[in-house]
C-alpha cells in the first residue's frame, strides 16, 4: 500500500504538471480537490486517464469518482480492490 | 474618434523580456523556450499555481500581461468591466494541436489529455488572463498571417468608440515550434503624459517591427 501511494504522488506530480510540488508535500489522506493542491475538474479527468492508462481501470459510474479521487490513499485503495 | 495612445508596451523575444523600451529581464542560460519562460515567471514572482498547466502560447501571453498589467497599475485605475484584451497571432495554436494530434495517433494507446485538449483554442489566453487579473470586459483573438496594424487599429477604436472599453490589452502573441514573439500595448484614452505615444497604425507596426 505505501508503494503504490509513493508512486501515485509521483505519477499525480507529472500528469497534473505541479511542479512546485515534491511527494513529501502531499497528505495522503487530504482531500485532492477544494483545498491544498488546488485541484480543478480538468485535473479530475486527467485523473480519470491516468487510472485508465497506468492501472487498466474505468471509472463507469460518476458518482464513485467522487469517492474514488478523494485523496491519494482513497484512489490507491481502489486500484488494490480493483485491479485484474 | 476618442483621442487613445499606448501608455506602455512590453515585449517577449529571443530570450529577452523588455517594457517601454528597458530590458526587464535576459536569460542567457535557457536552451529554448520552456525553460525560458519558466526563469520568466519565477523572476518575475508570479504566484500562480495553475501556469505549470498552460500550453507555450497560454504561458507566453500569461506572462506578457501580467508584466505589464502590475507596471500600470490598470486594475486601480479602471473598471474591470471597462478593460479591453484583444490580441491576434499567426499559428492560432497550431503549437499545441501538433502536441494534442500527437496523443491520439495511436489507436491502440488511445489516451488524449483533456488538459492539453482544453489549450487547442488561442482564446484559452485571453481567457486565463481575464481569470486571473478579473477582468470582465470584451475580449477576442485574431489569426492573421502577419501582424495587422490596421485590423488591430480598427477594431479597438470600435471599441473605444461603441463600447464601455476605457482600456485596451492589446497585441500580438505568437508561438510555433522554437519561434516566439509576444508585443502587447496598453492603450488608453489620452492623458496627456508627454511618454504617451500616439495610437496609430504606424506606431503599432514601429514597435512591432523595431521589437
Amino acid at each position: 500500500m505505501e508503494e503504490l501511494i509513493s508512486k501515485l504522488k509521483g505519477e499525480i506530480i507529472e500528469v497534473l504538471n505541479l511542479e512546485d510540488v515534491q511527494p513529501s508535500d502531499i497528505d495522503a489522506e487530504a482531500p485532492l480537490f477544494g483545498e491544498g493542491l488546488g485541484l480543478d475538474s480538468i485535473d479530475a479527468l486527467e485523473l480519470i486517464v491516468l487510472l485508465e492508462k497506468n492501472y487498466g481501470l474505468k471509472i463507469e459510474d460518476p458518482k464513485d469518482g467522487k469517492k474514488v479521487f478523494f485523496s491519494v490513499k482513497s484512489m490507491a485503495e481502489y486500484i488494490l480492490a480493483n485491479k485484474k | 474618434m476618442i483621442d487613445t495612445c499606448i501608455t506602455a508596451y512590453c515585449v517577449i523575444n529571443d530570450n529577452k523580456i523588455v517594457i517601454n523600451g528597458e530590458t526587464y529581464f535576459k536569460d542567457n542560460e535557457s536552451q529554448d523556450f520552456n525553460e525560458f519562460i519558466k526563469a520568466a515567471y519565477r523572476f518575475s514572482n508570479i504566484n500562480y499555481l495553475k501556469f505549470f498547466k498552460m500550453d507555450r502560447l497560454c504561458k507566453l501571453g500569461f506572462v506578457v500581461a501580467d508584466l505589464l498589467i502590475k507596471q500600470t497599475a490598470i486594475l486601480e485605475k479602471y473598471d474591470s468591466k471597462n478593460i479591453s484584451i484583444v490580441f491576434s497571432n499567426r499559428a492560432s495554436s497550431l503549437d499545441t494541436d501538433r502536441e494534442h494530434q500527437q496523443s491520439i495517433n495511436d489507436r491502440n494507446n488511445y489516451f488524449p489529455s483533456p488538459s492539453v485538449f482544453v489549450y487547442t483554442l488561442p482564446n484559452i489566453v485571453t481567457g486565463e488572463i481575464s481569470i486571473r487579473h478579473k477582468i470582465y470586459g470584451e475580449n477576442i483573438f485574431f489569426i492573421s498571417n502577419q501582424f495587422d496594424e490596421k485590423l488591430l487599429y480598427n477594431y479597438i477604436n470600435t471599441l473605444f468608440s461603441s463600447s464601455s472599453t476605457d482600456c485596451c490589452i492589446a497585441g500580438w502573441i505568437d508561438i510555433d515550434k522554437n519561434s516566439y514573439k509576444a508585443i502587447i500595448y496598453i492603450i488608453e484614452k489620452s492623458t496627456n503624459n508627454s511618454k504617451d505615444i500616439i495610437f496609430d497604425t504606424e506606431n503599432l507596426k514601429k514597435l512591432y517591427i523595431k521589437n
